[in-house]
């Protein structure tokens, strides 16, 4: 069966011990975890938790039905198989120099990226999209002086309830 | 009026209908056992936190309620691991309380203290630390809601001393279940007729029954859907006593050590009906060669047993009962049978292979242990509640004791504790006074938990011991026999201790027996003695638990006997 990215939202009390549950689960029965996002609804007192994983998609069915075992999970969806936008962030630290400070300024205004801090010799960027678009975004950032950068789990929402 | 926490856990306890629990003290709960000091309930002192938890798991499988397993924090909570682990694997109903160090303690590794909710995650069907003595009450009945509630399970409360201690107004403690109610079942009604569809079509039917027909309490609507359909049974490990098995059409236990007609069963039938089994890996072997001709229609609580490993054809994930109740209500009203010449070739077939390679086993001038087993099940009539150990000792005694009542069966099928057997059977007599309760056990399990013997002499529980003694790790020896060379590396403990004066030291009777044609008097006299009694049987060392599947094969491929 074919391997491929899924993306897994998890509804579920906001208890302290509840992503050490969730993240047990995936350990403890052989599933990994690629990327993770977790915070609270409009509920206050229900968590998301967005985790994108590598699976045949019996391999997430199997996941589902573990994941739904867990007394604190309220939901579990598999959102790569509904509509669903997907975004993810990057905050990126770029060491300016006399060369690449024009090019970096004209890409961020061209690639509407935004400059959340400008220092002496460093900036940081913030860069949002689909993961295509982060790790492009990253590639090329790589060619203009990149020093570090830091990226979140996707967040996903579904178009229409 | 004000509560202390100590006294609204015991309020909860009572409300819960628990009157006998099983425990040892220590630090954190000593507020927890002075409140016990008032209380009607009863604890079992035990003499380890391991025989505590097996007792309660024991209690509950034989009685139907929930166990009560009561420790202190650090190592007395995790002594109970792996007891709490057993119960998880086998899905036995246990709620296991233990003491925490105060709240404004926890993670400064205060002394005794352990992360027990971290440790026990993985192995808990749920957990809670207690972090306000508000929520206790209400903690305690979700507790005890989701152990018994769906695929039972244990549950573990921490409870910090500070909570035991500090006072709460009656009125402002909260019962109210947090637990959310999605349980809106799904309608049975048409998978259900589906399944009678292809019963209906069955021309090599076989049923495998397993556990959860125990569990679901659903004994009587199974021999009830046997007797009407005529159909071939085998029932796994945790499933015997469901099924009677002197009943002609049972065939034994499927697997590993299942029986060759068993097995040549699942092989060939074109039905597999699986009510409430989860297929372990000690029932199917070689999974592609499993059941490679049928179609599998599949009934468990837990959709995540559904398709785990074995392919389904049809699956309803339900309790067994009211699909049981269902279909059998159905086939009565309709008078369905399936006709007799449509499996006719099959029964007789599955005759010719009972009579190929019936159980049996070959009476030299040592004791067999299968001759011991067969005995008490004779002496008994089959009336004893049986515990056993883990090992070949538990291969026998699923072999040759019959077992035709349920709840009568108290094995570690999961995980395969040894040490399990013998706190289990303390648990057991607790739960039912009134009935004979054997432990069959080997001479390396039963020292696992030997020190429960004061146990069981101080409180009167006439347990009786049946010590199959071979001086060897048995299963592991068999093992390095058959696929190590003969290399009987760490598994020869014949320098054990002598069993019979080590129940004199406890205060219980000690007997012995050396010869086959002691077996039987030494088994009377145990039996009659109505105290805790350890039979120390010196059997054939190297005698073998057959058939035998080579590990990893399929379970065609069966070693018959040595």
């Amino acid at each position: 069966m074919e391997v491929k990215e899924n993306t897994i939202s998890i509804l579920v009390n906001n208890r302290p011990d509840v992503l050490a549950r969730i993240a047990g689960t995936f350990s403890g029965r052989g599933f990994n975890i690629e990327s993770i996002s977790a915070n609270i609804t409009r509920n206050p007192e229900i968590t998301r938790i967005i985790i994108t994983t590598l699976g045949s998609r019996e391999t997430v069915i199997k996941l589902e039905k573990q994941l739904s075992k867990i007394i604190d999970v309220l939901e579990v969806k598999d959102l790569t198989r509904v509509n669903a936008t997907c975004r993810e962030m990057v905050l990126v630290r770029m060491k300016l120099t006399d060369a690449n400070h024009m090019k970096i300024m004209q890409t961020v205004d061209t690639l509407k990226w935004k400059i959340v801090r400008m220092d002496a010799d460093t900036c940081i960027l913030e860069v949002t999209g689909g993961k295509k678009e982060i790790d492009d975004a990253l590639a090329l950032l790589d060619t203009m002086g990149m020093d570090d950068f830091t990226r979140t789990g996707v967040v996903a929402l579904e178009r229409q309830k | 009026m004000k509560l202390t926490g100590a006294q609204v856990l015991f309020n909860a306890l009572e409300q819960e209908k628990v009157d006998t629990i099983f425990g040892f003290p220590g630090g954190a709960v000593l507020d927890i056992f002075d409140e016990l000091y008032r209380r009607k309930i009863k604890n079992i002192l035990v003499r380890h936190e391991q025989g505590a938890i097996h007792a309660a798991d024991g209690y509950a499988r034989v009685s139907g309620k929930v166990g009560v397993c009561l420790v202190t924090s650090g190592p007395g909570a995790t002594n109970t691991v792996t007891g709490i682990a057993n119960a998880f694997m086998d899905s036995i109903p246990v709620v296991v309380l233990t003491g925490q160090v105060a709240t404004s303690l926890i993670g400064g590794d205060a002394f005794q203290e352990v992360d027990i909710t971290g440790i026990t995650r993985p192995c808990t069907k749920h957990n809670f630390l207690v972090r306000r003595i508000d929520d206790l009450g209400r903690t305690v009945r979700e507790a005890f809601d989701i152990a018994r509630g769906g695929r039972p399970g244990p549950v573990l409360i921490d409870i910090p001393k500070d909570i035991t201690r500090s006072l709460i107004e009656d009125t402002d403690v909260s019962w109210t279940s947090s637990l959310s109610n999605n349980n809106q079942k799904a309608s049975i009604e048409d998978a259900c007729a589906k399944a009678l569809d292809m019963i209906r079509k069955a021309e090599r039917p076989l049923i495998i029954s397993g556990g959860g027909v125990l569990l679901g309490r659903a004994p009587d609507e199974l021999r009830a859907f046997v007797k009407m359909l005529n159909v071939p049974i085998t029932s796994t490990l945790m499933g015997i006593g469901a099924f009677p098995a002197s009943d002609p059409h049972w065939l034994g236990m499927p697997g590993m050590h299942g029986t060759y007609y068993a097995n040549m069963a699942i092989s060939h039938c074109d039905l597999l009906i699986a009510l409430g089994v989860r297929f372990d890996d000690r029932v199917t072997s070689k999974l592609d060669a499993f059941a490679p001709h049928a179609k599998v229609l599949h009934i468990d609580i837990d959709p995540a047993s559904i398709d785990k490993f074995v392919k389904t054809n049809l699956s309803i994930a339900s309790d067994c009962k009211p699909v049981l109740q269902l279909l059998n209500k159905w086939i009565g009203d309709d008078s369905f049978v399936i006709p007799e010449k449509q499996t006719k070739a099959w029964l007789d077939q599955i005759d010719q292979w009972k009579k190929f390679a019936p159980m049996t086993y070959c009476q030299t001038d040592k004791i067999k242990p299968q001759y011991v087993v067969e005995t008490l099940y004779r002496l008994t009539e089959g009336k004893a509640i049986i515990a056993t150990e883990v090992g070949q000792n538990q291969m026998w005694a699923a072999q040759f004791y019959h077992f035709d009542y349920p709840y009568s069966w108290i094995t570690s099928g999961g995980l395969g504790t040894m040490g399990y057997g013998f706190p289990a059977a303390i648990g057991a007599q607790v739960a039912r006074p009134d009935k004979v309760v054997v432990d069959i056990a080997g001479d390396g399990s039963i020292q696992m938990n030997i020190q429960e013997l004061a146990t069981a002499v101080n409180y009167d529980l006439p347990v009786k011991i049946v010590i199959l003694n071979n001086g060897f790790l048995g299963m592991v020896r068999q093992w390095q026999e058959l696929f190590y060379g003969k290399r009987y590396s760490q598994s020869n403990i014949s320098n054990v201790p002598d069993f019979v004066k080590l129940a004199e030291a406890y205060g219980a009777v000690g007997l012995r027996a050396t010869r086959p044609e002691e077996v039987e008097t030494t088994l009377r006299k145990g039996l009659d003695t109505p105290k805790t009694v350890v039979m120390d049987f010196h059997v054939e060392p190297e005698e073998g638990v057959y058939p035998m599947v080579t590990p990893g094969a399929a379970i065609t491929d069966m070693v018959l006997s040595k």
